[in-house]
C-alpha cells in the first residue's frame, strides 16, 4: 500500500543545527536566538533577503525547512500536492509580547504592521510556501507538548484522501527562555534512501533524537 | 465521501446568544457593528461588533460555576453549553472530541492591568482549550487550530476528517476571538479597518470591521432527528504569494474550492449558494470574485456576513457556517449587509435582498493572512 516515508529531518536547538540527527552547524557563543539564526542562515547560504524581515520564530521554522529542502526532495510533486503541518506550544507569544509593548500606553503608541503580521503562527508556513511555491494543505496546531501521533495521523489521513503527496511536518516553538525546531520532509517516492515510516512512533523517536 | 452530520450549533455575538436569535436579527437586516468609544481599546473611536460585558455576564449567571473566567472564556462556555444542550451527546465521553479555533485567544491578558488576574499561562491557546474542555469534563486532549482567518473552516474540515477516520463519534468545534487593543491596533496599523461599518463586495468598500464572537458547531457520525445537513468535502491551500495580501489570481482559494468540490463529488452547477469570506478589504473581495469566476460559479448567490458580525477572526468560519446551516434549514438567502453596488472586477451574484430560495448544496470560503485559504461543501439530504 502507498504510504508516506520520512526522507530527511532537521533539529535546531541550543545554538546547534542537526541534519538527519548529525551535527551540521553550531555557534555556542551566540548571545541570543536571533544572533544564532542569523549566523546559521549565513552558514547555509540560501541567499534569500526576505529572511531578515521575518520575526524570530518564522526565521527558525524557515531555516529548518531550508536546511532539509536544500537538495530539493520535491521535484516530482505538483505545488498543490505539498502540504505543511506545523505545531507548537507558545503560538507567537514572544512576538505578541513585542507588539504588546508598542501599544501599551497612548503616549507611546507605535504599533508596527510588520510586527503585527507575525503575531499569527501560520505566517511561517506562508513564508515557506512563498519560498518554494508550495500550494497544498496548511494547518497550524497548538498543543501543550509535541503530539507526534496526532500530526502523523492527520498528515497520513490527508495523504489517504489524496489531498497531499508530500508534506513538511514538525514542531517549531519559541518561549522567552528557549527555542526548538524539528522539521521533516515526507513523501511517497521510494528512492533507495533507508525508509523511515511516517508514523507517530517514528516521528516521536526522531523528535527525541536530539535532547 | 464523508459521513459527518451537522447536529447542533450556537453563535454568541452582539446580535444574540443563540443561532436562532442571530439568524432572526440577520433576517431583519440588523448589524452588530457600532461605533466604539473606548480608549482602553483604541485611542480613537472605531466601528466594531462588540459584546457588552453586562449582557454577557447576565447570560453567564445561568452557567453553574464558582470559578472566574475571562471575557472570551465566558463567551465560549455559553456557546458550548447552548449547543450541547440541544443534543444527547455525552461531552464526557472519550469518543467526543473538542477542537478550538482561535487566532489570539486570551490575548487581552497581556495588558498590564490584566496580568495579575489569571495565572500566567492562561494566555496560552492550549491552556484556554484546557479550561473549556476541563469545565465540561471532557477527557480528551483538546486540539487547537490557529491558522489566521481560515481557522474556523479548517477546524470543521479537520473535525469531519477525524469522524470519518473513526477517531471520534462526535466533535465539538468551538471558535472564538475578541476585539482587543492588540488586534484593533494591529489592523489599524495595517490601515485595513474601514472608518465606517464595512461594505463587502461593494464599489465603495474600503476595509474591514472587526467583531467578537464565539460559535460552536457539533459534528457527528450519526444523523439525528431533523438535522439532515452533512459535510461533503473540504480543503485548504496556500497562495504562495504574499504573507499579508491575497493572490491576485485567487490561486489558493481556487485550489481549495477545486479540491473541496472534488472530494464532495459535486460540480459547479450544483452549488446553490456561496458563503464567502468577504472581509470588505479591496483585495480580499476582488480575489474571491476571481476564484468564484474561475470556477464559473458566477450565477450562485454569494453573501458575506462581515457587515453583520464584523470580522470575528478565529470564530468567523464557524459563525458563518452556523448561519449558512440556518439559511439551508429555512431555504432562505440572507442579504449582504453593507452591499449596494458590485465593486469587484468579475460578475458575481451578490445577494442584496433577503429572499426565500431552495438550498441544497452550498460552498463556504475563507481566506487569511499567511496566504491561507480554505473551502468546504455541505449538503442537505
Amino acid at each position: 500500500m502507498e504510504q508516506l516515508i520520512i526522507k530527511t529531518y532537521c533539529h535546531i536547538k541550543n545554538n546547534h543545527v542537526y541534519i538527519n540527527g548529525q551535527p551540521a552547524f553550531d555557534y555556542p557563543e551566540a548571545n541570543s536566538m536571533h544572533d544564532f539564526l542569523k549566523k546559521a542562515f549565513k552558514h547555509f547560504k540560501p541567499g534569500y533577503a526576505k529572511f531578515y524581515k521575518m520575526d524570530d520564530i518564522s526565521k527558525l521554522g524557515f531555516l529548518a525547512s531550508e536546511v532539509i529542502l536544500k537538495d530539493k526532495p520535491n521535484q516530482n510533486c505538483a505545488p498543490e500536492d505539498v502540504g505543511i503541518v506545523i505545531s507548537n506550544s507558545q503560538s507567537t507569544l514572544v512576538t505578541d509580547t513585542e507588539f504588546q509593548a508598542s501599544i501599551e500606553d497612548d503616549d507611546h503608541f507605535f504599533p508596527s504592521p510588520s510586527v503585527f503580521v507575525y503575531t499569527l503562527p501560520n505566517i511561517m508556513m506562508g513564508e515557506i510556501s512563498i519560498r518554494h511555491g508550495f500550494r497544498g494543505e496548511n494547518a497550524f496546531y497548538i498543543f501543550e507538548n509535541f503530539n507526534a501521533n496526532f500530526v502523523a495521523d492527520y498528515i497520513n489521513q490527508l495523504f489517504l484522501s489524496q489531498k497531499l503527496k508530500a508534506c513538511i511536518g514538525g514542531w517549531v516553538d519559541q518561549s522567552s527562555e528557549s527555542y526548538e525546531a524539528f522539521i521533516y520532509w515526507a513523501d511517497d517516492q521510494k528512492d533507495g534512501i533507508p525508509a523511515i515510516e511516517h508514523s507517530g512512533n517514528e516521528i516521536e523517536r526522531l523528535y527525541n533524537l536530539i535532547r | 465521501m464523508h459521513m459527518a452530520f451537522f447536529v447542533a450549533d450556537n453563535i454568541i455575538s452582539p446580535l444574540g446568544f443563540t443561532t436562532a436569535d442571530n439568524f432572526f436579527a440577520l433576517a431583519k437586516g440588523l448589524t452588530g457593528i457600532d461605533i466604539i468609544n473606548d480608549t482602553k481599546i483604541y485611542p480613537e473611536t472605531f466601528p466594531a461588533a462588540m459584546i457588552q460585558p453586562r449582557s454577557l455576564n447576565n447570560a453567564f449567571e445561568n452557567i453553574p460555576t464558582t470559578t472566574t473566567f475571562t471575557h472570551l472564556e465566558k463567551m465560549l462556555l455559553l456557546s458550548v453549553s447552548d449547543a450541547i444542550n440541544k443534543t444527547t451527546i455525552d461531552i464526557k465521553s472519550p469518543k467526543t472530541g473538542i477542537i478550538l479555533s482561535t487566532t489570539k485567544g486570551n490575548i487581552d491578558l497581556l495588558a498590564p492591568d490584566q496580568q495579575n488576574k489569571f495565572e500566567k499561562e492562561r494566555v496560552q491557546l492550549w491552556r484556554l482549550a484546557q479550561v473549556i474542555a476541563g469545565y465540561f469534563g471532557n477527557p480528551n486532549q483538546p486540539i487547537v487550530i490557529s491558522n489566521a482567518c481560515i481557522s474556523g473552516v479548517l477546524a470543521i474540515n479537520v473535525a469531519a476528517m477525524l469522524i470519518h477516520e473513526g477517531k471520534f463519534d462526535h466533535i465539538i468545534v468551538i471558535g472564538g476571538d475578541i476585539v482587543s487593543r492588540f488586534v484593533v491596533s494591529g489592523f489599524m496599523s495595517f490601515m485595513s479597518l474601514s472608518p465606517k461599518a464595512c461594505k463587502p463586495f461593494d464599489k465603495e468598500r474600503d476595509g474591514l470591521s472587526l467583531g467578537e464572537a464565539a460559535s460552536t458547531i457539533i459534528l457527528s457520525k450519526d444523523k439525528t432527528g431533523k438535522n439532515n445537513i452533512r459535510y461533503l468535502g473540504g480543503a485548504s491551500a496556500n497562495d504562495a504569494n504574499h504573507i499579508s495580501g491575497p493572490s491576485r489570481t485567487g490561486e489558493g482559494s481556487f485550489i481549495a474550492i477545486k479540491k473541496a468540490m472534488e472530494e464532495a463529488n459535486v460540480t459547479p452547477h450544483q452549488i446553490d449558494h456561496i458563503s464567502a469570506h468577504g472581509t470588505a478589504t479591496p483585495y480580499n473581495d476582488e480575489m474571491e470574485s476571481i476564484a468564484i469566476d474561475r470556477h464559473q460559479l458566477n450565477k450562485a448567490p454569494v453573501n458575506s456576513l462581515k457587515g453583520s458580525f464584523g470580522h470575528t477572526l478565529g470564530a468567523a468560519g464557524l459563525v458563518e457556517t452556523a448561519i449558512l446551516l440556518e439559511e439551508m434549514r429555512n431555504n432562505m438567502l440572507l442579504k449582504t449587509v453593507g452591499f449596494s453596488e458590485l465593486g469587484v472586477s468579475r460578475k458575481i451574484n451578490v445577494v442584496n435582498q433577503t429572499t426565500n430560495h431552495e438550498l441544497k448544496t452550498c460552498l463556504k470560503m475563507a481566506s487569511g493572512f499567511g496566504g491561507s485559504n480554505a473551502a468546504m461543501v455541505i449538503q442537505k439530504a
